[in-house]
């Protein structure tokens, strides 16, 4: 029983002091449930990390600075070339400190596995209803985490001053330069004058190194702690309750099982890193405004901006003296602002739609939120053809299309392609509620043909089980106010809140995001497809767990 | 934390509690804890287990017995199976990792192949390192440790209302005690003080660079400079080119090295035959292009910069004459004046006045008669 007396010795060492018993052991018996899907943030969390050491490693040998120097270095070929002090280091850390290649690699591969990832989770918290209240806040740090780490990688990639990064930077300042009133004026600000100049990478990099990752520190640590205190959400099953939550302690199992997650992550880039080379600068030379490669294409995640400049008609006003360059801002800046603003708001839309203020700790799966299912998959169609016209290049060249053909064709589907997006999404979204009030009425189909005595065939089914049942249950929607007002054949006195223009919209919307297909076959025919009747018949039709109306064992 | 939330589950006493619960906790936003003497134990549970619950909303769900987990797994025979494979991948990992410290020893860069020999290495042993410390602690988590189902109650994040009450009762005492309220001539007068200090964080990132001035309006292409080859920094005579054909870059003479200059006046330069560059002038501008009659011996210099973001315009297709920018594609038609035809750019690339010197070099007649590179709101009409 050693560790049994240092575990008691230590621990009252601290307990003394800080009165840590009761807390941790809270924190040690928390209970963290389980699905494939909540290891998406942990991913983001665990390339935040590698990225913090990677990071660390390749600030002790970079240098920051335009300086212009000859190389002498490792890589011949280069040498004697005029480049900047910045690029000279990246060379060396490559070339010329043992590992520094692989901590280069690991640190892009990272970048990038954070960037997905935290895409990854962004989408699985809005298909689940997981920012739901309690959780918009946390949703919205979500949000200024993604939009700062966008930010952090275009810093990241520009720092080696290498050419394909330099036409990155000349792109990043055209369009800072372009922004109505202010933008000259930020761009001198930011290069400390006329592009390139020298002061660019010094102050990149200390956003890049410090200022950033400070902020990502403060972000994430509160993303976490709102998080942990106000307990995960878990997916419908079986006991799972809007009261509870359901899984393994935090101690011993958690902590092993995460533990292991952050060595696969670690694993899975060390791996990327060794076998699939990334962003060989020494193939690219030193940066040269006169220069440019084709084919440029930025890392994966400022591919939708690529595009949506790609694809910008040319239009520009130019009023008393003054240029507005559609051509330019407009693509930079409002497709990221409708998908940002967009998602920072919906929470709050989706609440004043539905009447829904409850706390939401069981997820929706996503087909019992059609519309939402279906607004978030016009989003990613909406970012997939901005993200895929930012590759027409590559495109046109892979699969023998002109180029021009891709980018009119890009233009039309920015907008068709959401729109169908978003029908196609609540189409299937019904459909497989469909499927579960089958399952429901009906049971599961057993695949035993059986022959009754009066010679009919039947097939035979069983009942759904508890986890099944549980799994298919909704949560009551909730009845806006008028919903109570209305009376069959007589014209309903709109609810207070209902009233008026805005609550004319309100309801409206309301049909819209609460169509469901009826759980019971009864009831809800305000929401049916067609639309028709009163948008005020909100009735409660869905079942929850448990519910006396199993299925039938055949028919 | 949660914990201090009242209004839940009744008070059994969890094992442990008791060393915790001496050491002065006092729960005052508890409303039943409100009348209890500081220093006994909290009625209020961290959490319940299902066991201790099963008569209420969580019914059905697997019992869970004291203590809190299983000492061992349910399947032994299993957990002894997995035990060696788990040891296995962590002597695995241990191999791995100590050769990665071989592997930085062994292998020496400062070669590309010894790079690309120590990145393998390097990677491989570090990737197989912590890739089977991954896989063996999970098989510890899945198959070792005993499988638990447990349950905790959430509590409502909403205080109740004693809580809430008392909170705004201390918070209107510590208003009225401060007199923010009271006295609004020290109210005001502190926000009339704060002012300055928001600012003067935006005042002192003045310096950060220069006012831009008019210095987007011209380049360094001054009467009289001579272009040269980008590279070679050779001056060009027009009897040089031997036969219509590609695209050179060129460089203002005794700027060739300066980047802040050339982002603005790298230039490049045709060489067409007779007849095939389409000329209008400023003053009877014909199907939306210009082509000042600037050019010598068919040969016509425009600004490499792309108008729309500033890349350079490096590609061009002697068939059709087409010049592209291999950023956004913006297309432009050098026979006429290099007008869009297609992409996003919203002008042609500037042509820069060019004649030949005494010495038959080709040089620059002026510097561009309208900026070059992106648009900027101070720009204005001047295409």
């Amino acid at each position: 029983m050693s560790i049994d007396k240092a575990l008691s010795g230590t621990g009252g060492w601290l307990d003394d002091r800080f009165h840590g018993a009761k807390g941790i052991r809270t924190f040690f018996r928390k209970i963290f449930p389980d699905h494939w899907t909540f290891m998406l943030g942990e991913i983001a969390l665990y390339t935040f990390v590698i990225l913090l050491l990677t990071g660390t490693f390749l600030a002790l040998f970079f240098k920051p600075s335009m300086g212009d120097v000859v190389y002498h270095g490792s890589y011949l070929k280069l040498h004697g070339v005029h480049m900047s002090e910045a690029y000279a280091s990246t060379l060396n850390i490559s070339f010329d400190v043992r590992g520094g290649l692989l901590m280069r690699q690991i640190h892009h591969w990272a970048a990038d596995l954070f960037v997905a990832a935290i895409f990854a989770h962004m989408i699985r918290i809005f298909f689940v209803g997981a920012y739901r209240k309690p959780r918009e806040v946390n949703w919205l740090i979500g949000i200024v985490l993604f939009t700062l780490a966008l930010l952090e990688g275009l810093f990241g990639y520009s720092l080696p001053d290498d050419l394909l990064s330099g036409a990155g930077l000349r792109i990043t300042q055209g369009v800072l330069q372009s922004i109505p009133v202010v933008g000259t004026y930020l761009s001198f600000f930011l290069f400390g004058g006329e592009y390139p100049g020298t002061d660019i990478i010094p102050r990149m990099y200390i956003l890049h190194v410090l200022l950033i990752p400070g902020l990502f520190l403060a972000l994430i640590g509160a993303h976490l702690f709102i998080m942990f205190h106000q307990k995960h959400t878990q997916m419908p099953g079986k006991g799972v309750t809007n009261e509870n939550v359901i899984g393994a302690p935090m101690f011993p199992y958690f902590m092993a099982k995460t533990g292991a997650f952050f060595f696969f992550t670690f694993a899975a880039t060390a791996l990327a890193s060794t076998f699939a080379q990334i962003n060989p600068i020494w193939l690219y030379g030193p940066y040269n405004p006169l220069a440019i490669s084709a084919g440029s294409q930025p890392d994966f995640y400022m591919g939708f901006l690529e595009g949506s400049l790609r694809m910008m008609p040319a239009w520009q006003w130019v009023v008393f003296g003054h240029t507005f360059a559609f051509n330019v801002f407009i693509p930079a800046l409002v497709p990221l602002g409708i998908v940002m603003t967009g998602a920072a708001l919906w929470p709050f839309i989706e609440q004043w739609v539905t009447g829904d203020k409850r706390e939401h700790h069981v997820n929706d799966r996503p087909r019992n939120a059609p519309t939402r299912t279906a607004l978030g998959m016009a989003m990613i169609a909406f970012y997939g053809v901005l993200w895929l016209e930012g590759a027409n290049d590559v495109l046109a060249d892979h699969f023998d299309v002109p180029l021009y053909t891709i980018t009119e064709i890009a233009r039309v589907a920015v907008f068709a392609v959401p729109i169908v997006a978003y029908i196609v999404t609540k189409r299937i979204c019904l459909g497989l509620q469909r499927q579960d009030v089958h399952l429901l009425e009906h049971g599961v189909e057993m695949g035993i043909i059986r022959q009754l005595p009066n010679g009919e065939f039947i097939e035979e089914t069983r009942p759904l089980d508890e986890e099944e049942l549980a799994k298919i249950a909704r949560p009551e929607p909730v009845a806006l106010p008028a919903g109570q007002s209305a009376a069959d054949g007589e014209e309903a006195v709109p609810a207070p809140g209902m009233r008026g223009g805005l609550g004319r919209v309100k309801a409206r919307l309301n049909k819209i995001v609460t169509e469901s297909v009826p759980m019971n076959g009864h009831g809800t025919n305000g929401h049916g497809p067609n639309g028709h009747g009163e948008p005020t018949e909100h009735e409660p039709a869905a079942i929850s767990a448990g519910s006396d109306d199993s299925g039938s064992e055949r028919h | 934390m949660s914990d201090s939330t009242a209004g839940h589950g009744p008070g059994e006493h969890e094992p442990g509690h008791d060393l915790a619960a001496g050491g002065g906790e006092t729960q005052a936003a508890e409303g039943a804890a409100r009348r209890r003497v500081i220093g006994t134990p909290s009625p209020a549970r961290s959490r319940m287990l299902l066991a201790e619950t099963a008569a209420g909303s969580t019914a059905g769900l697997p019992e869970v017995r004291e203590p809190e987990l299983p000492a061992d797994p349910q399947d032994m025979d299993d957990a002894k199976r997995a035990e060696r494979i788990v040891a296995a991948c962590f002597v695995l990992a241990m191999l791995a990792g100590f050769g990665f410290i071989a592997a930085y020893l062994i292998f020496q860069v400062h070669t590309v192949t010894g790079t690309w020999h120590s990145n393998l290495a390097l990677g491989l042993t570090m990737g197989l390192s912590f890739g089977f410390m991954g896989i063996g602690a999970t098989i510890w988590v899945r198959r070792v440790m005993p499988h638990v189902d447990q349950v905790e109650m959430r509590h409502p994040l909403r205080s109740d209302p004693e809580a809430r009450e008392a909170f705004a009762e201390t918070f209107a005492d510590g208003t009225a005690a401060s007199q923010f309220v009271k006295r609004p001539i020290l109210r005001r007068t502190l926000i009339a003080a704060t002012v300055p200090v928001a600012v003067a964080p935006i005042v002192l990132l003045r310096d950060l660079g220069p006012l831009p001035g008019t210095v987007l309006d011209h380049t360094v292409w001054r009467k009289g400079m001579r272009l040269l080859t980008y590279g070679a920094n050779t001056p060009i005579r027009p009897a040089d080119f031997s036969s219509p054909g590609g695209m050179i870059t060129v460089v203002p003479d005794g700027f060739q090295d300066d980047f802040n200059a050339l982002a603005k006046a790298a230039v490049i330069i045709i060489k067409f035959a007779p007849g095939e560059v389409v000329y209008t002038t400023r003053s009877a501008p014909a199907d939306g292009f210009t082509v000042q009659n600037w050019t010598v011996d068919n040969i016509v210099a425009y600004s490499k910069i792309c108008p729309h973001v500033g890349c350079p315009a490096a590609l061009y297709e002697q068939t059709t004459h087409h010049i592209l920018c291999p950023c956004h594609q913006s297309t432009f038609d050098a026979t006429r004046g290099a007008k869009v035809i297609f992409g996003p750019a919203t002008r042609p690339l500037p042509q820069l006045p060019m004649t030949v010197d005494a010495e038959g070099f080709l040089v620059a007649k002026s510097d561009f008669t309208e900026p070059v590179g992106p648009s900027f709101w101070e720009r204005g009409n001047s295409s």
